[in-house]
């Protein structure tokens, strides 16, 4: 049996003022899965991303993604297995051109020469930016630079591609070009999100962080559709949003 | 955001000046100004052939005079200190018109001017025909260390980004009835300056976590410049080559 994709257990970790940001989270996604994690500010998710790639650790609890754990021993191919955007594609794009910051992940992965240039190749048309390569990150659109974000991260080629807040900041056109290109990527994607619709249209499962718990777990529809365990969980849909109307 | 001003100086064009690989002309530009700074003062005839050559290399390039002339301004500031060297400066003076000037003084405002005017159009003629992630590729190929390549690189790169969140800062300063203009309310820029600072440090941490991410472990990859051929160099090192001979030829006219 193959493992699956990422696999949490009973994972717990406080911050050093000894604050909890989470308590005992377990979960397990199927290699192919879309999740889309919700949580109101300060529910921990951005804590459980870090550790997916070990960039946070050292409390109980462990995280195996495709069956390797992650820890110091692994830790480069837990980072080449796990693909996080972070959310501000300023914080994620730092060279001075698109290919050589799409080149820094596989680089550092020991690639180099044609194998390099072809996996920035790849990745950047993987995203629909293969004309950019040798642009500065900071003269693209918002969109655009997002966009060169996922390239980066997919140039290491990811088992697990974790996209944090994908749609802030973006308009409307952006953002469908972006769940495109998610839609069409053949990984497995958490998508850590406040965009109700956006984990809606992509992802068929959803986790609900509180508190550092998980407080639901199951098909997206369902869980938007339960009032009580949205208002529970600070969860909102925007105005005249419905999102029974979508039920199978 | 859009507009880079770490982009602005370059000028695209396909010359031979263009292609010459960045590290060449680095080398180039560093042993010419080294030649100028290393000619005496008093062989006027020097300056205008090194001037000479500037011309010459800019019209290689296709680079309008205006535009280099335009960006010349910016040694303006010491232009101006050595305008008033000659008024500050001690020892024997003579009178020019109604004023009198230290001869000295007018010596080394002389030295500044010449000198200084010909180092940077030479360095005005390097940044309109190379790109900056190419010029960092240059760099790491003459062998700068590492850390300073990843700060240039990091300073290239986060400029604008900083700029950008300065001017963010100033609007919302200005939006809320605030515009500090005076020397006694420095107090407001200093406080942007310190919460632009602590932004910047926090971007930092973020850029290593995204770093860290995928997979930096210390060390940076390579910019990827090429090597330069043989007759590369030699092309490029005509210019201090030449720049040598006048060099050498001022000095024996000197003496």
């Amino acid at each position: 049996m193959t493992p699956p994709a990422l696999k949490v257990s009973s994972l717990t970790y406080a911050y050093p003022d000894g604050t909890f940001a989470l308590r005992d989270v377990s979960f397990s996604v199927t290699a192919g899965e879309r999740v889309a994690i919700l949580g109101a500010n300060g529910a921990g998710k951005t804590t459980l991303v870090l550790h997916l790639n070990g960039v946070l650790g050292g409390g109980p609890g462990e995280v195996h993604v495709g069956g390797l754990r992650v820890e110091k021993a692994n830790m480069r191919e837990c980072r080449r297995r796990v693909g996080i955007v972070f959310q501000d594609p300023d914080d994620q794009l730092f060279m001075p051109t698109v290919a050589q910051d799409v080149a820094f992940g596989p680089a550092n992965l020991g690639l180099t020469g044609d194998v390099l240039a072809t996996a920035v190749d790849d990745a950047l048309k993987a995203v629909g930016m293969a004309h950019v390569g040798e642009r500065a990150p900071h003269h693209l659109s918002f969109g655009q630079r997002r966009r060169v974000a996922v390239a980066t991260v997919l140039a290491m080629q990811p088992e697990l591609l974790v996209l944090d807040e994908p749609t802030s900041n973006l308009d409307p056109a952006s953002r469908r070009e972006l769940s495109d290109v998610v839609r069409h990527l053949d990984l497995t994607v958490l998508i850590v999100t406040h965009d109700l619709p956006y984990a809606l249209e992509l992802c068929p499962r959803t986790l609900i962080l509180n508190d550092g718990t998980i407080a639901a777990d199951g098909p997206t529809i369902e869980l938007l559709a339960d009032e009580a365990l949205m208002t529970a969980n600070r969860l909102e849909l925007p105005f005249g949003f419905d999102a029974r109307r979508f039920a199978p | 955001m859009s507009a880079g001003h770490s982009e602005h100086l370059f000028v695209p064009g396909s010359s031979f000046l263009h292609r010459i690989p960045p590290q060449c002309k680095v080398a180039s530009l560093v042993l010419f100004v080294f030649a100028v700074v290393a000619s005496p003062r008093e062989q006027y005839w020097a300056y205008g052939a090194f001037a000479a050559l500037m011309v010459v290399l800019a019209a290689a390039a296709g680079l309008p005079i205006l535009l280099l002339a335009r960006r010349l301004t910016i040694e303006l500031p010491f232009v101006a200190f050595a305008v008033l060297l000659p008024f500050v400066a001690g020892g024997p003076r003579r009178d020019i018109g109604p004023v009198s000037a230290s001869i000295d003084g007018l010596w080394g405002a002389w030295n500044i001017l010449a000198k200084g005017t010909i180092g940077v159009g030479a360095t005005l003629v390097l940044t309109a025909t190379t790109s900056v992630p190419d010029l960092i590729r240059g760099l790491e190929r003459l062998r700068l260390p590492s850390a300073l390549v990843a700060m240039l690189t990091f300073m290239v790169r986060y400029a604008d980004v900083i700029t950008a969140e300065m001017q963010r800062m100033r609007i919302a300063r200005l939006s809320r009835g605030y515009d500090p203009r005076w020397l006694w309310q420095a107090r407001a820029v200093a406080h942007s300056a310190g919460t632009l600072f602590v932004r910047s440090y926090e971007r930092g941490e973020r850029v290593f976590l995204a770093m860290q991410s995928r997979g930096y472990d210390g060390r940076m990859p390579s910019a990827g410049g090429l090597a330069a051929s043989t007759r590369q160099w030699l092309a490029a090192l005509a210019l201090p080559a030449a720049a040598t001979v006048v060099m050498a030829a001022s000095w024996l006219a000197r003496s």
